[in-house]
């Protein structure tokens, strides 16, 4: 899961947090109170806040659904999901990262509408949200090892 | 407090119309909650249509949509409608961008 470091080196980072839980549906709401929490300090708007909860909520909802097939243990014991978040002055990354069963198709799985399970009655929309509100969504994956999304958002853009 | 929790998750039959209360957080986790609900009673009550309230729901993302797509496709081949009621700007971006709004009556 190759990375671009390019922006590291031209904004500093000021801030940084990493969490690591159970690939489990009750993870989904914590997961985005705790994000939402962490970027208080910016003073971002209440729609930013929701921007940020809905990506992170359907990212880990991936990973529980797709990457581990809504599977709680796997062979190497728990099915863990690792979130990791870092502040670049008042550009937010998220990366949610699981080792499921990875993505065959990345330009499929992000299409809107597309879903690999309708019978559990996924709508298909998570990537197109995901896209929708964040600035930047970038999907590295490989079958077999995990996958991995990394999201961007500058914050208080509206109140330049 | 204690009211609304109540509230919440509620299932009522009205005139043939099954109104659901929808969660304050309709996620993958309480979406599946509420469609097991909604399809016990579609199964088993007189009921040609569907009313999702909105009025306690403060976070939605695509689990909720599929939800209410998944009620709208049980519910149409017999001529029923579904309806969101009580959505806020927010659900109702959602549903615009999923483009729900083609197939349920959307309200404020």
């Amino acid at each position: 899961m190759e990375e671009k470091e390019v922006k590291d080196s031209m904004l500093k980072e000021t801030n940084e947090m990493e969490l690591l839980f159970d690939a489990i549906s009750e993870n989904e709401g914590f997961a985005r109170v705790a994000v939402a929490a962490f970027i208080t300090g910016l003073n971002p708007t209440l729609e930013e806040v929701s921007d940020v909860k809905t990506a992170i909520s359907e990212a880990v909802t991936n990973a529980v659904i797709h990457g581990y097939g809504g599977i709680q243990n796997g062979e190497e014991g728990k099915n863990k999901i690792r979130l990791h978040c870092s502040l670049f002055e008042n550009t937010l990354r998220i990366s949610v990262e699981d080792k499921g069963v990875g993505i065959e198709d990345i330009h499929k799985a992000m299409e809107p509408l597309f879903t690999t399970k309708p019978e559990l009655e996924r709508s298909g929309m998570g990537f197109a949200f995901m896209e929708a509100f964040m600035d930047d969504v970038q999907v590295y994956s490989v079958v077999g090892e995990g996958t991995r999304v990394v999201m961007e958002k500058t914050l208080g853009k509206d109140c330049e | 407090m204690e009211e609304r929790k109540m509230m919440e998750g509620t299932f009522a039959v009205l005139d043939r119309h099954l109104m659901v209360k929808m969660p304050r957080e309709l996620d993958h986790h309480n979406a599946s909650r509420i469609r097991e609900k909604a399809d016990y009673f579609l199964l088993t009550d007189d009921v040609d249509s569907v009313v999702f309230d909105f009025e306690d729901t403060v976070f939605m993302d695509s689990s909720g949509i599929g939800v209410i797509m998944g009620r709208y496709k049980k519910v149409s081949c017999f001529g029923g409608k579904v309806y969101a009621i009580h959505t806020n700007e927010r659900i109702k971006k959602i549903m615009n961008m999923s483009g729900l709004q083609n197939i349920v009556e959307i309200m404020s």
